[in-house]
């Protein structure tokens, strides 16, 4: 497929295991965060597809296909509870029945937020608030899953923790994850796999391991 | 071919934007041409009609000119003074915006009126009395209420100059007339003629102030001149002939603030004084605190001779006042609706066409500041009359065009907001699947709440205290507020009227704050 942006553009012909966990890295300006818009469906693909599971999903819209994404920022309604901030990833309306609230309720639980359903985004850290956003994630039970660096503002230990809680809830549910990274480590602490974004074309996926410790020459450049 | 909710919202959104710009361009020039084909023959202008259009531009001019040039000095010190009140002060000088027309009309009477204290001062001088009907004070009233939004948009102005930019000039030794040079006239400069042109705009469809402080033939806009053709003439033909000629003033103005960027005077920000270094000298002190005395005083004893004439007279009002604020309130509530509604689809046309096509629905909705309010009730009687009676649908008219000359204003509130609501949660919204009505409820209401707010209060305001399109359409029964409040002072019935002008001012500032309130009342995250 290839996505063209005014005088921009990302070519990319790859295929990603289902279950699979897979990091995106490449140099800033490269297309990285372009790359997963449109798999998500914020990107038009000017050319070619996005195939899941033998369907079709580039003519989709972004709600419909089969994936949750946590951006960088602005992951959660700031006016709205940690609650309905969840809910909406089952209800768009937010009217519940009573099994759906206990969902809600059970997903919040997964991320370590039992009790913090009435507070809105303000009223959490930081590490707190992506947790509200992976309990949505959890509540989708989408079968891709994308990080545009969501925890990029957090600590280096906290970020870790979070990506180890992503891991485990993909592990969970059998979900694909496709996460965008500038930070090696967490390639090799997280990914399997990784997805290398550079002078316009998407590469790999490659073992993980294989490539940071063989690194091709555009990524050589960009590792330093 | 399965059914895309996100695809059936976007295409519900637009055609509600296009339903509310094709109801825009009915009133704005539908009516217009309603007058023209109604008319049956347009009669021929007489002379006092040409007079009408050249005292209608020279007063706006006069109005616009002295607004401006008052409020440069008034703003820069302002800028760079700080005192006890200062924000008060501010926040006062967006009042005379909510200000009904007739309050402020009754205000300037008591100090500059026949009786007023200006002239009780002069005869105790043994000198002789001011006469303030005519061109004067048709221009004292513009003043008084242009003055203090120039005074807003340049304070904007200055608050826009980064502090860093003064720090600058302070290390480089720069005094008073330096700063101007370099750093406040380059700011003025872009400022002036988008201020001067929205005071102009304001001044050309003036309709009351010429009604109370005009002085006959002499003192008589168009847009007087044309409610004077129809209601006491019955020339129709005359008043489509005004009609055309106040069109054409109001498109031409429009043509000019299409290239002009128009500022609003409306945000917030300008309380935050800048640290300046050039205030030094005493005169320059005594002449900035003279500056900001003056114009305090200017704006406020107008008003607190409003409030104790009026005091004492409210509990005896009759009780037909009563009934027309009940009225009016009914009014003004429907104007603030469906001003929000047309608002927010017409905001939402705007962003979703995007490009030259969202520019233009844009500009649309800011077209009605330069609409005349008379021509388009006019019209719109017109339309009625073969159908049915027009006196039966006075309070309805009198809301439909309230609400469309509110438009612009709710408009240049609430766009921005909406743009950022998209900009920041649109993606997370699309992921979501929030659509349509749910997302109206769930998102964009609840973030837009605050100029949501603020644009219901002056729309509230506004239509609370307009008398204009009324006076075409309603008889003695079925008066406004300020229309009843007119009816008061030209029978010379002062004390009921001062209690009537207290009533309606309360109104208005309640119904401001009200509205601004809830706007405010939540938590921002």
């Amino acid at each position: 497929m290839t996505i063209t942006q005014d005088d921009f553009a990302l070519r990319a012909d790859l295929a990603v295991e289902p279950g699979a966990r897979v990091a995106v890295i490449g140099p800033s300006g490269a297309g990285k965060s372009t790359l997963l818009g449109a798999v998500a469906g914020f990107v038009p693909v000017t050319q070619g597809r996005i195939i899941w599971a033998n369907k079709t999903i580039s003519d989709q819209g972004p709600a419909t296909r089969p994936i949750s994404v946590l951006f960088q920022d602005n992951n959660l309604f700031p006016h709205l509870s940690a609650f309905d901030n969840v809910a909406l990833g089952l209800r768009p309306s937010l009217r519940l029945s009573v099994a759906e609230r206990a969902q809600v309720t059970a997903a919040l639980a997964r991320v370590g937020l039992e009790g913090f359903g009435a507070r809105r985004p303000a009223q959490l850290s930081g590490g707190q608030q992506s947790r509200v956003a992976l309990a949505r994630v959890v509540l989708q039970g989408k079968p891709l899953v994308l990080l545009d660096e969501p925890f990029s503002a957090l600590g280096p230990a906290l970020k870790v923790e979070m990506l180890q809680l992503v891991a485990d809830i993909c592990a969970e549910t059998g979900a694909t994850l496709l996460m965008v990274t500038h930070d090696i480590s967490d390639a090799r602490a997280i990914a399997d796999q990784t997805i290398l974004v550079a002078d316009g074309v998407a590469e790999g996926p490659f073992e993980t391991a294989h490539l940071l410790d063989n690194p091709p020459a555009a990524l050589r450049a960009y590792l330093g | 071919m399965t059914r895309d909710p996100a695809r059936t919202a976007r295409a519900a959104a637009i055609l509600a934007g296009l339903g509310v710009a094709a109801w825009l361009v009915v009133l704005n020039f539908g009516a217009l041409g309603a007058v023209a084909w109604r008319a049956e023959g347009l009669t021929a202008l007489r002379g006092a009609d040409w007079a009408a259009v050249r005292f209608t531009l020279v007063q706006a001019l006069l109005s616009a000119a002295l607004s401006v040039a008052l409020a440069v000095p008034i703003a820069r010190a302002l800028a760079r003074r700080r005192f006890i009140g200062r924000g008060a002060l501010i926040m006062l000088m967006g009042a005379p915006f909510i200000l009904p027309t007739l309050v402020a009309v009754l205000g300037l009477l008591a100090v500059f009126g026949r009786a007023g204290l200006v002239n009780q001062g002069l005869e105790g001088l043994g000198l002789a009395r001011l006469n303030i009907f005519g061109l004067h004070g048709v221009v004292l009233a513009h003043v008084f209420y242009n003055l203090p939004l120039a005074t807003r948009i340049l304070l904007q102005g200055w608050a826009a100059i980064p502090a860093e930019r003064f720090r600058l000039g302070a290390t480089l030794g720069f005094g008073p007339r330096d700063n101007f040079r370099q750093l406040e006239w380059p700011m003025l400069r872009d400022l002036v003629p988008g201020a001067f042109l929205v005071i102009f705009l304001i001044c050309l469809t003036s309709f009351s102030v010429a009604l109370t402080m005009g002085g006959g033939p002499r003192a008589t806009t168009v847009e007087l001149a044309i409610y004077q053709a129809f209601r006491f003439d019955f020339d129709m033909g005359r008043a489509a002939m005004l009609a055309l000629v106040q069109f054409g003033l109001c498109a031409a103005a429009g043509v000019l603030a299409w290239r002009v960027a128009l500022p609003s005077g409306l945000g917030g920000g300008m309380d935050r004084p800048v640290q300046r270094f050039d205030t030094g000298t005493a005169g320059l002190r005594l002449w900035d605190g003279a500056l900001i005395v003056g114009g305090a005083l200017f704006l406020l004893v107008p008003l607190a001779l409003v409030v104790m004439r009026g005091a004492p007279h409210v509990l005896g009002l009759p009780v037909e006042v009563w009934h027309a604020a009940g009225r009016s309130l009914v009014v003004a509530l429907g104007a603030t609706g469906v001003t929000l509604a047309m608002t927010l689809a017409l905001a939402h046309a705007v962003l979703i066409a995007g490009g030259a096509r969202g520019a233009v629905l844009e500009w649309l909705g800011l077209a009605a500041l330069a609409a005349s309010p008379l021509v388009i009730g006019t019209g719109l009687y017109l339309l009625i009359r073969p159908l049915a009676n027009p006196r039966d649908f006075a309070l309805v008219v009198t809301m439909l065009v309230n609400a469309g000359m509110a438009l612009p204003f709710a408009l240049r509130l609430i766009l921005p907001g909406l743009r950022e609501v998209v900009a920041s949660q649109g993606r997370l919204a699309d992921s979501l699947g929030l659509h349509g009505w749910a997302r109206l409820r769930i998102v964009t209401l609840p973030r837009l709440r605050r100029p949501l707010g603020f644009a219901a209060g002056l729309t509230a305001a506004l239509s609370m205290g307009d008398l204009g399109v009324i006076m075409l359409f309603a008889e003695r029964e079925g008066a406004t507020l300020p229309m009843q409040l007119y009816r008061l002072m030209t029978a010379y019935r002062l004390d009921d009227a001062a209690g009537a002008a207290l009533v309606l001012l309360g109104a208005s500032l309640a119904l401001f704050w009200i509205f601004d309130k809830w706007g405010r009342g939540l938590a921002e995250a």
